[in-house]
């Protein structure tokens, strides 16, 4: 007859350490992932463990909940605490012109090829509240190629989405905003482009003329055009490598001949089906073109 | 660190990955300077790497480095505790993932991040191992993961690389996480 754990004795001085079984917690969070997808749709399951256990841990703690089945359970039977859960799961850390090299290199290198195109479109996967969406649009007006484009700012999430159209960013956020646009090669004034207002910064709506923002799931939704560039920076770290290459599929398909697609700085398509259908256009910047 | 590095062989079996906090700019510099120093092979981390022996993986700038079992994912997170990468945050995800094969190392810092990490792999029945404050440029950081840790190995700079190559034997079955910090 099999003996039961519970009847050993606990070390002493030690209770949480004998308490943790790795294994337990790991079907708890593929349970929990899997109800969420099944009762609200937003599919999780292929996230990357490491990160999406830490930030299920965050919330427990904020909530003063003992371990992940109980969060299940409020998770499940209430809608609000969902909501506050899908803020934590999608990371919505962003900054205008991030990483000032990578718009550089664009102006550089690409901005020249889409010249030749007489109508422009852009999808921005993951477009979070939306500060590169505005980046690109003022790049692409600098340029003179806005008109004659469209940006489709596409994210999961329903509550950052609105947060995008409205426009209004953190004041205090405008200095080092500043700094990145003209190391980014910006060509005017960036203040000329906001307006102080309702204690944020209001960014000139004209930039969002020809941008749509709107919901569409990398995990479950499909293709739904084709783009001439496609940017998606610092999503795809979130998902495993599996989850990484399905999206890439996605990518690929919604892609042109010679279609751009461009990651964020750690990413890389290493070890992806694709891999050899893209070439990387001035590395170390991750601007691939599609060549295959 | 440059010291400890520079003093473990080619071949370490056990995948390093070192977090050290850094300018958002300071890119190739540091991989460059401690390459110049060790044996092993230093490389700036991108998301996804394989965990490989004989290898520093190094946390980029502006990223949190969590563990994910054989490979590593990048993180943009808010920074925790004003630091990103984060030392807890690795330390954490390294203690989850390999258990009583993590070796949490802090080396010199100007802060106290690493010591809440360092305890939850020693939580998770990991080692710990400390710089000795009295050999350390800014002793702040040793201190601290010291004061959380009571049970924590202290050890001279000077020794710390042997102590490593002791306990790569000791472990030489399993394969184990290790992140130090300068």
């Amino acid at each position: 007859m099999a003996v039961q754990v519970a009847d050993q004795p606990v070390a002493e001085g030690e209770p949480e350490q004998q308490a943790f079984k790795p294994d337990l917690e790991r079907i708890e969070i593929e349970l929990l992932l899997e109800g969420i997808f099944r009762h609200y749709g937003f599919d999780f399951r292929a996230y990357a463990y490491a990160s999406i256990r830490r930030r299920l841990w965050k919330r427990i703690e904020e909530e003063g909940l003992g371990n992940i089945s109980a969060l299940q359970e409020r998770v499940l039977h209430e809608p609000e605490m969902m909501e506050k859960l899908l803020l934590d799961l999608s990371i919505n850390v962003t900054a205008m012109f991030r990483d000032p090299s990578f718009y550089v290199t664009f102006r550089e290198h690409v901005i020249p090829l889409l010249r030749t195109y007489p109508f422009i479109r852009i999808w921005h996967a993951g477009c979070s509240t939306g500060e590169e969406v505005y980046s690109m649009a003022i790049l692409l007006r600098e340029e003179g190629l806005y008109d004659r484009s469209r940006i489709y700012a596409t994210d999961i999430n329903e509550v950052v989405l609105q947060r995008a159209k409205a426009g209004i960013f953190p004041l205090e956020r405008m200095q080092e905003y500043t700094d990145n646009y003209i190391r980014a090669g910006g060509k005017q004034s960036f203040s000329e482009y906001y307006t102080a207002k309702y204690g944020g910064a209001l960014f000139d709506q004209s930039l969002t003329k020809n941008v749509v923002f709107s919901q569409h799931n990398l995990v479950t939704d499909r293709s739904f055009s084709e783009f001439n560039v496609i940017l998606c920076r610092n999503v795809l770290i979130y998902f495993d490598k599996t989850l990484q290459s399905k999206v890439h599929g996605l990518f690929y398909d919604s892609l042109p001949m010679f279609g751009v697609l461009v990651l964020g700085s750690k990413e890389t398509l290493r070890f992806m089906a694709h891999e050899d259908c893209y070439e990387q256009i001035a590395p170390p910047e991750k601007i691939f073109r599609k060549v295959k | 660190m440059k010291e400890l590095l520079g003093s473990l062989p080619k071949k370490f079996p056990i995948p390093i990955v070192v977090v050290q906090h850094r300018g958002k700019d300071s890119e190739k510099l540091l991989a460059q300077l401690l390459q110049d120093a060790t044996d092993l092979k230093v490389c700036d981390i991108e998301d996804k790497d394989v965990l490989c022996a004989g290898t520093v993986h190094l946390a980029p700038a502006n990223y949190h480095v969590l563990i994910d079992s054989a490979y590593l994912s990048l993180s943009v997170e808010e920074p925790v505790r004003f630091s990103r990468p984060s030392i807890d945050v690795t330390f954490a995800s390294a203690g989850d993932a390999y258990g009583s094969a993590a070796i949490g190392v802090v080396l010199t810092g100007a802060n106290d991040d690493g010591a809440r990490g360092l305890a939850h792999i020693v939580k998770r029945g990991g080692r710990a191992l400390v710089q000795d404050p009295k050999t350390a440029e800014i002793p702040i950081m040793p201190k601290a993961a010291i004061e959380l840790v009571p049970t924590a190995e202290v050890v001279p700079l000077k020794k710390l690389a042997r102590r490593l190559i002791e306990l790569s034997k000791e472990d030489a079955k399993v394969k184990a996480g290790r992140r130090t910090r300068v």
